[in-house]
């Protein structure tokens, strides 16, 4: 493979501290220097004038549908989809059929993506066995074979004891615990978030305290066995609240939103269109803007797509059947950049962060910079050249967004894993 | 194309002119309806996905009074339960060319789901715990036919709030006359958000103070089969939320009781009170034939060239 040489960027690398214009060195699959007029012999130079130069993003939170489900989506193409977004790892939920609870399943998929994927998949393990929250999965064989982390995703641990067990457990393997914070009893049959526009609607309410009083019971778990926990798609202003309490104390807690969950609200939605319907459900202006808050103030790590695809007809029902969750890889940095930096909320190189080194630290995955000796995942953006989404001619297989046709301002322009190009717009 | 899914995209007076309509097709006290053939050769499906007696009877009978032919399909009798999707099922039905379908469904924004993908106009017969427009319609016309004016009428709606359509459509109606509407409850079935609904909503949890000075009592049907778990304990809903003869003094004397119907007697309200004077249940279902009547007109003959154009 020849030497790669991305000229002129402005490289934004904010686990080294470096933000300036330079060039970024690529030879063998790992970065070789970043630096002003690098000229190394015979490579093949990209130009990268105007554009910013950053780690490869990093997607924890994202749903392949492989195996079982490859009408929806497959490891190839969620792979694809994401490379369109800009990101070069992602971490797909254990959610499968079979869920991915054991060794085998866990080796099956890093298998898969090895032949099919054109990005990094780092999956995420079962707490559960079956996610059926009966009794812990093979939590230690799954970190040996490859699992970077565990969380029943869309099914959560409903039992506290047998959660702490598995924060004990996890513990022991340094494996974060990743939770999808919902009290089944509070949540039950509800399809959207609790509120005005709810019963306005007719539609059962999902309460922002069925959020709440799991985050709370996870974070008093956290600091009574020291595991490291996450919060998944956080989107109510009590769990923010909370979650930044935890860090006060000094509690090995994180989180990470979606970007739906920074932009969009249960009165915007467009009333009945299952493009609009996710768990956790869009929720208040106010839990909204808490959101955004704790971007910026902290509460909140990483931004995480819970890219959700469904086919087609799963989608076009009557909403309270369809199932809940949206795509999402391909718009989440057109929309951080409208909702984050372009509203002067945060700079770029905390935006980079929450894209990069802390994804990558909460996962302990060794990615995430530019620094030299690492492997060569970069991803090249504009945080000015105007695109326009159009869902039909997504990598996905799936087309559930309620982001078709919208603007945006920025967006990725090429996507590099281990040396490579795998997407260039 | 224009169907009817709920009262709340109406105009008020959309609302007043369908009301003032429905007047022309009412007949006396023990006369039969009369025909007409004001949409004669027009055709309109009655899809119920859920049981009802009255609403579809009343449709059915309504059409046909104004000279279409009627065709009413019941999801149990046709493809649905062979496993056909809801799109489907309409699809296959709007090849066969209606003017317009009435639906009613368990699910809240089944028609308004429909009517972005179909171009036949959809008319909600009810839509799970959203919207039932021609109930608030009928009612409305019913409250009128008493001698009462809509504008600064004092309504109390008492029973499941939460789960109800009925109770939905009439705020939106009666809103929009600037009626002071109580929404009576146990709190479990009266969620908080209900006083943003609409200008001049009010709650409370004490159904005398909500039958203080009503012009209107609305008593709704307790949904057991829409609470997915026990909102109130067992036994205790009668002696608390129920209407009895002893409420109505708290009323003004010419208080009028009305209900969506089906009644349960003895579970939200007394025998006593469902077969006194006082009681408008009988007037409402009446009223259904005559306002759905104008409902179709309306619904209808806005439709002529398109119609033609089939």
């Amino acid at each position: 493979m020849p030497a790669l040489l991305i000229k002129n960027g402005r490289v934004i690398d904010p686990a080294s501290g470096h933000d300036a214009v330079a060039d970024v060195w690529i030879e063998d699959g790992v970065i070789r220097g970043v630096g002003p007029n690098l000229s190394p012999g015979g490579a093949e130079v990209f130009d990268a004038s105007g554009l910013i130069v950053a780690p490869g993003f990093i997607d924890m939170h994202v749903h392949l549908r492989e195996p079982g489900f490859e009408h929806s989506e497959s490891i190839e193409s969620g792979a694809r989809a994401a490379a369109a977004g800009g990101f070069t790892s992602i971490c797909p939920m254990p959610n499968t059929a079979p869920v991915n609870d054991s060794p085998t399943v866990t080796t099956y998929i890093i298998e898969k993506a090895r032949r099919h994927a054109v990005v990094n998949v780092f999956p995420i393990g079962a707490i559960t066995r079956g996610s059926k929250g009966e009794e812990l999965a093979a939590i230690g064989s799954m970190r040996q074979a490859g699992a970077v982390a565990i969380s029943d995703d869309g099914r959560p641990v409903m039992n506290a004891q047998l959660m702490r067990r598995a924060m004990e457990f996890a513990r022991s393997f340094h494996m974060p615990v990743i939770n999808h914070c919902e009290d089944l009893h509070l949540s039950a049959g509800g399809d959207m978030h609790e509120g005005v526009e709810s019963v306005r609607l007719g539609l059962r309410g999902i309460p922002g305290s069925s959020e709440d009083v799991m985050v709370a019971r996870d974070i008093l778990l956290a600091e009574v066995t020291g595991a490291r926990y996450h919060v998944a798609h956080i989107s109510s202003r009590h769990s923010v609240e909370m979650v930044a309490y935890a860090k006060l104390k000094g509690l090995p807690v994180t989180s990470e939103a979606t970007p739906h969950h920074l932009t969009l609200t249960d009165a915007g939605m467009i009333p009945y269109d299952s493009n609009y319907k996710m768990k956790p459900p869009l929720r208040s202006s106010s839990d909204v803007n808490a959101v955004v808050e704790g971007v910026v103030t902290g509460a909140i790590d990483a931004i995480a797509t819970d890219h959700a695809p469904h086919a087609g007809s799963e989608k076009m029902q009557e909403f309270e059947k369809c199932p809940f969750g949206i795509i999402g890889l391909e718009t989440a940095l057109g929309i951080a950049l409208e909702c984050l930096l372009h509203s002067g909320k945060i700079n770029l190189n905390r935006l980079v962060e929450l894209f990069t080194i802390n994804p990558a630290r909460i996962l302990g995955l060794e990615r995430g910079t530019l620094a030299p000796g690492t492997t060569a995942d970069v991803t090249i953006f504009s945080t000015e050249q105007q695109w326009t989404y159009d869902v039909n001619k997504s990598f996905s297989k799936s087309r559930n967004t309620p982001f078709d046709g919208a603007s945006f301002r920025g967006g990725p322009v090429a996507t590099i894993v281990a040396g490579q190009i795998v997407w260039k717009a | 194309m224009k169907g009817l899914l709920g009262i709340e995209d109406l105009t008020r007076d959309e609302v007043q002119a369908i009301l003032d309509r429905a007047r022309h097709f009412q007949v006396g006290p023990g006369q039969r309806f009369r025909k007409f053939d004001l949409l004669k050769g027009r055709m309109v499906v009655n899809l119920f996905f859920e049981n009802s007696t009255r609403t579809r009877t009343s449709f059915e009978l309504a059409a046909k009074g104004l000279g279409a032919d009627a065709v009413s399909i019941t999801a149990q009798a046709s493809s649905v339960a062979k496993g056909e999707s809801l799109v489907d099922t309409l699809n296959t039905l709007g090849a066969m060319r209606p003017d317009a379908i009435i639906m009613r469904h368990s699910a809240s924004g089944a028609p308004h789901f429909l009517q972005r993908h179909l171009g036949i106009p959809i008319i909600n017969a009810g839509d799970g715990t959203h919207e039932h427009p021609t109930q608030a319609l009928l009612d409305a016309r019913t409250i009128l036919d008493r001698g009462k004016q809509l504008e600064g009428l004092r309504v109390a709606i008492i029973g499941d709030i939460a789960h109800s359509r009925v109770a939905r459509s009439n705020v939106f109606l009666l809103a929009k006359y600037g009626a002071d509407i109580v929404l009576c409850g146990p709190a479990s079935l009266l969620p908080p958000e209900l006083k943003q609904l609409a200008p001049g909503v009010t709650l409370t949890t004490d159904m005398d103070e909500a039958i203080r000075n009503a012009d209107v009592i609305m008593m709704l049907r307790v949904q057991l089969e829409r609470q997915h778990e026990a909102a109130f304990p067992a036994g205790e809903y009668f002696p608390f939320y129920g209407l009895r003869l002893e409420h109505l003094k708290l009323a003004k004397a010419d208080v009028i009781v009305m209900h969506p119907g089906p009644i349960n007697r003895g579970r939200e309200i007394s025998s006593e009170v469902a077969d006194s004077q006082r009681s408008a249940i009988l007037n409402q279902v009446e009223n259904g034939i005559s306002v759905r009547m104008a409902v179709l007109e309306r619904v209808l003959s806005g439709e002529q060239n398109a119609g033609a154009a089939h």
